[in-house]
């Protein structure tokens, strides 16, 4: 069964990146022979994930290479079916909205490259979660960084595109070096590259190693995931590729960081941990979630908006896992999978919620030619199903019940209130804090939200692109429609959703607590310590909010007989309301500016020419206002300059003379000589 | 069981909904009477319901469907909400649907469709309300949820109904009083907060400099209105059962029997009329603070309930 399926995905991907290069010339065919194909292979990766999900033993293949230290192995356990799943689901939801949205690019770009490269990122992405080699491991993350990197760079012709490509051609490869060194430091203890090797290592670790294996990894796939301070680059790169593949790069490319840390963290170094470390990935989740929220705040640009909140979705990932790791170190085994299953759990919410909303500000993109939010409004009317499916998403993002991220949200803040069961007094106060950084994340998402979708959507249309938006076409409302679908059920049916996760925790912290989770046979969720402790119930939530919603309209009949509805133009102070005169992006979020100035450290510029005859009559305005980047100016900015102030000292070794370069080449193989003497 | 649980439901639903407009009355009645006037009767929310409902609705030809649906969201969000906190029966029969937590976002997701309303209709009022609804509820979420962690704390639960239960019967509660009163004072701050009230909004006011929750909902009429007033009426009684049943929370039946319900209803509808007369008093006595100055009001509140959830802690060595 699960061959069969691992056969499907596999021709789908290897026909879709073949058959677009073959078909020259006719866009539309290499469109449908790319996509069709990548949903094919996505189909199968779905089978695989669900197998995996539900098989008794991992299913595992081995095949030798040809190359020393390097294995073509595979392992499909739980943990790696989660997350095929993931990129399976959400790829065949893309690969469909694809369809219709790469339409604009027919004549301007290459589809058969496009099309080719998307199924070579599907698949890369599917080989890193499944290898179970480190080598293995490191080439399939390889070409997935380089994949993306070019898909990434599809639109080259423009200079900022090619300058955030560039951006993240560096960072994700500073992100591998460091998973690199977290490899070799594990081949040095196992003298294997083999993950089962790495599982089962003869002798625990020194602990030094362990710590420098834990913050390479740390490092390593933190600059994958967009950790603060590491995420710089990310609000540039993830806008920059055409929307389809930004919903990849932003929903399911950082979560295979993610990935990468559980896998270290709980499977290869597994517990004990020193409690520092989950103290660590809490205070960087904690800080990741509050600053990347802050930021996307200040965004108007509606696709880097929505990268920032990657930042601070992933933050709240690691608020979870950073609970799990800090319970597990003191024995907490139950709560530390409850942390874990939570981290986890929002990770599929935020691929799905967030590659929804992807697509919707791609179909945005598409219609309006700009991505400037300043430049929408009033399209709800125009664009009622992308509205819709916006909205959808919006709810959830901002973890509104009875959506999918509250659930998740709600068990991350429980696993931060059950640390009164942790014996240590800083742990207990610091736990309930980063709960409240939560809480203001939460809210602040909320605003975002509500300004991304009131300002895009609603009111009248603030510019001439905005008028003319029509629907876009049914391939991409199904892609939305089918993520919005996955989006409702996710938070509607969680005792779907437990269990399976359940399987991947249980042997990564040793404690099954599905049983404690569920009750009332699945309708509601309690963490681990019984319906007294807390319980929440997002069916019976969205019954009430369904039952109270008719009620409340039959009531306002029997209390004021049937509705009399008059339209008529909204009161502008006696003048005729023009688009103007609306609240902008920038004004809705000018009071959070100022309340957290400190952070954003705002200039403001306001260059006034007035007229000759009177200085009370002004001719015209300039109004600047710029946030301090200040992660680029004090961290990056200084290590740029080191680098190239660096380079240009070394440039004196490369003089371009012949006889020297001879001259270097000799000195080595002395050296060498002498070293192997 | 099934039927006298879903009885117990449709019983809170109505007892909500029937008191909430004498709070709102019986507040303004207070501060009429300490501004020396006599005051409309404190049934007048009750004849303002009735006339909004008749009246004709008015909609903005810029406004979508978000408009008119969120007048029913907002209302079914506040009154579910209502529905897991304990009035007059320590034991909720819905208590399983969700705990502090869920009321606090149950709150939440009211509050962005309102904001959601107020920037529907394109007026640059509506905007102005609904950013700063944004960013007062920003500030006070956080100080909500870690007094919410401190009072969880002492019953060992963030589900309503055990917190209220435990304390009622005062079964293993080991309580100080100092965190107590420090979470109960960041709470009453929230409240202020939340519910608009001076000195973080002043509800009686429609001067655009000065108003938020006001300014957000100026393009509702009619209907739409009357479910908006009905729904921030009741969020306000919702604080106040907070208030009153989590700190005090003695007198509540704590047995579905109905001569107990009745005596918990009565001594709940002391406690939260108690309440509004100091709401009330507070209004009177208190200038609205500038928009930007809110932020330090609510900075204490976040102070103080970081403090008692320290003091539960280091109190207890």
């Amino acid at each position: 069964m699960i061959q069969l399926a691992f056969l499907i995905g596999l021709t789908g991907y290897s026909l879709g990146i073949l058959l677009p290069l073959l078909t020259r010339r006719c866009p539309t065919i290499q469109n449908i022979s790319a996509h069709g194909a990548a949903f094919l292979g996505a189909m199968g990766g779905i089978g695989v994930g669900v197998g995996g999900l539900t098989a008794e033993v991992p299913y595992h293949v081995s095949i030798p290479s040809s190359l020393p230290l390097l294995t073509y192995s595979i392992r499909l356990d739980p943990l790696s079916s989660l997350f095929v799943l993931l990129i399976s689901v959400c790829g065949a939801a893309v690969a469909v909205y694809a369809l219709g949205y790469v339409r604009e690019f027919y004549g301007r770009y290459s589809i058969g490259a496009l099309g080719s490269l998307f199924n070579a990122f599907l698949l890369s992405m599917t080989l890193v979660v499944l290898a179970d080699d480190g080598f293995f491991f490191l080439l399939a993350w390889e070409l997935m960084s380089l994949v993306s990197y070019f898909l990434v760079v599809t639109e080259h012709d423009k200079a900022d595109v090619r300058y955030a490509g560039f951006f993240y051609l560096i960072m994700t490869h500073v992100g591998t070096a460091f998973i690199f060194l977290t490899f070799l430091m594990f081949f040095q203890e196992t003298g294997s590259f083999s993950f089962e090797a790495f599982r089962h290592s003869a002798q625990p670790m020194p602990e030094g190693l362990s710590t420098l294996v834990f913050l390479a990894a740390l490092i390593g796939f933190g600059a994958k995931a967009g950790i603060v301070p590491l995420h710089v680059w990310l609000p540039y790169a993830h806008p920059a590729a055409p929307s389809h593949v930004s919903s990849l790069l932003s929903g399911v490319m950082i979560k295979t960081a993610i990935y990468g840390l559980v896998r270290v963290y709980f499977d290869f170094l597994g517990p004990p941990f020193p409690w520092w470390w989950g103290f660590v990935v809490l205070a960087v989740g904690a800080i990741s979630a509050l600053l990347g929220v802050m930021y996307a705040l200040m965004e108007h640009d509606l696709k880097s908006l929505l990268a920032y909140h990657s930042v601070e979705n992933i933050g709240i990932i690691l608020l979870g896992i950073g609970a799990g790791m800090i319970f597990q170190s003191y024995g907490l085994a139950s709560l530390a999978a409850l942390g874990l299953l939570a981290g986890l759990y929002h990770t599929i919410n935020h691929a799905v919620f967030k590659g929804l909303l992807f697509l919707g500000a791609g179909a945005l993109l598409s219609q309006t030619h700009t991505r400037n939010m300043e430049e929408y409004g009033g399209l709800i009317r125009t664009m009622p199903w992308t509205a819709m499916f916006f909205l959808i998403g919006a709810v959830s993002i901002s973890a509104l019940p009875p959506s999918n991220g509250f659930v998740s949200e709600w068990l991350i803040f429980q696993s931060l209130f059950l640390s009164f069961q942790i014996p240590d007094l800083l742990m207990k106060i610091m736990l309930p804090i980063g709960a409240s950084m939560l809480a203001l994340t939460g809210v602040l998402a909320l605003a975002c939200f509500a300004k991304a979708f009131g300002i895009s959507f609603l009111a009248m249309p603030r510019s001439s692109h905005a008028r003319q938006a029509r629907e876009v076409s049914l391939t991409m409302r199904t892609g939305m429609g089918v993520l919005a679908f996955v989006c409702v059920a996710l938070g509607l049916a969680p005792m779907l959703v437990v269990p399976a996760l359940d399987r991947i925790t249980t042997p990564l912290t040793g404690a099954s607590i599905a049983g404690d989770l569920l009750s009332r046979g699945g309708l509601s969720l309690t963490p681990v310590m019984g319906e007294e402790f807390a319980s929440v119930s997002t069916p019976a939530l969205g019954m009430v909010l369904a039952v109270i919603v008719p009620v409340a309209l039959l009531g306002a009949v029997v209390l004021g007989g049937t509705l009399r509805k008059r339209y008529y133009k909204t009161w502008g102070c006696g003048l005729n309301l023009t688009p103007r005169m609306e609240y902008t992006a920038t004004g809705f979020v000018q009071p959070v500016k100022r309340v957290f100035s400190t952070i954003y450290q705002p200039t403001v510029k306001l260059e006034t020419e007035f007229l000759e005859e009177s200085r009370y009559f002004a001719k015209q305005r300039h109004f600047e206002v710029r946030i301090e980047p200040v992660f680029q100016r004090y961290f990056y900015d200084p290590v740029v300059m080191f680098v190239s102030a660096a380079a240009d000292r070394l440039r004196v070794i490369q003089a371009g003379s012949l006889h020297l370069y001879l001259t270097y080449i000799f000195i080595t193989l002395i050296l060498l000589l002498l070293m192997a003497g | 069981m099934m039927a006298r649980n879903i009885a117990l439901v449709v019983l809170q639903a109505v007892v909500l909904l029937a008191v909430s407009p004498f709070i709102v009355g019986l507040i303004r009645k207070v501060k009429a009477r300490l501004q020396c006037r006599l005051g409309a009767s404190v049934v007048q929310p009750y004849y303002d319901l009735r006339k909004l409902f008749r009246k004709d609705v008015v909609v903005s030809s810029n406004a979508s469907w978000i408009f008119t649906a969120t007048p029913y969201i907002l209302f079914a969000s506040t009154l579910t909400a209502g529905l897991l906190v304990p009035l007059f029966v320590s034991k909720v029969p819905l208590g399983f649907a969700g705990d502090i937590i869920t009321v606090v976002y149950l709150l939440a997701l009211g509050t962005f469709f309102l904001i959601l309303a107020g920037l529907d209709a394109g007026s640059a009022f509506g905007g102005m309300g609904s950013s700063r609804v944004a960013i007062v509820a920003s500030l006070t979420e956080p100080a909500m949820i870690l007094s919410i962690f401190a009072v969880g704390l002492t019953a060992g639960s963030t589900n309503l109904s055990t917190i209220v239960h435990k304390t009622a019967l005062l079964e293993g509660i080991v309580t100080d009083p100092p965190p107590h009163l420090m979470a109960l004072a960041a709470l009453f701050i929230v409240t202020l907060a939340e519910t608009g009230r001076v000195p973080v909004d002043n509800p009686a006011t429609h001067l655009e400099l000065t108003m938020i929750h006001e300014a957000m909902v100026l393009e509702y009429s009619g209907r739409y209105l009357a479910l908006i007033e009905w729904a921030s009426a009741l969020k306000l009684l919702l604080f106040l059962t907070l208030l009153s049943n989590v700190f005090a929370p003695w007198g509540i039946a704590t047995e579905p029997d109905p001569l107990w319900m009745a005596l918990g209803g009565a001594v709940w509808l002391v406690k939260v009329s108690g309440l509004a007369v100091f709401v009330g008093v507070i209004e009177s006595m208190f200038a609205k603070l500038r928009l930007f100055r809110v932020t330090d009001l609510l900075g204490v509140a976040f102070i103080l309930s970081l403090l008692a959830l320290v003091f539960f802690y280091t109190l207890r060595g």
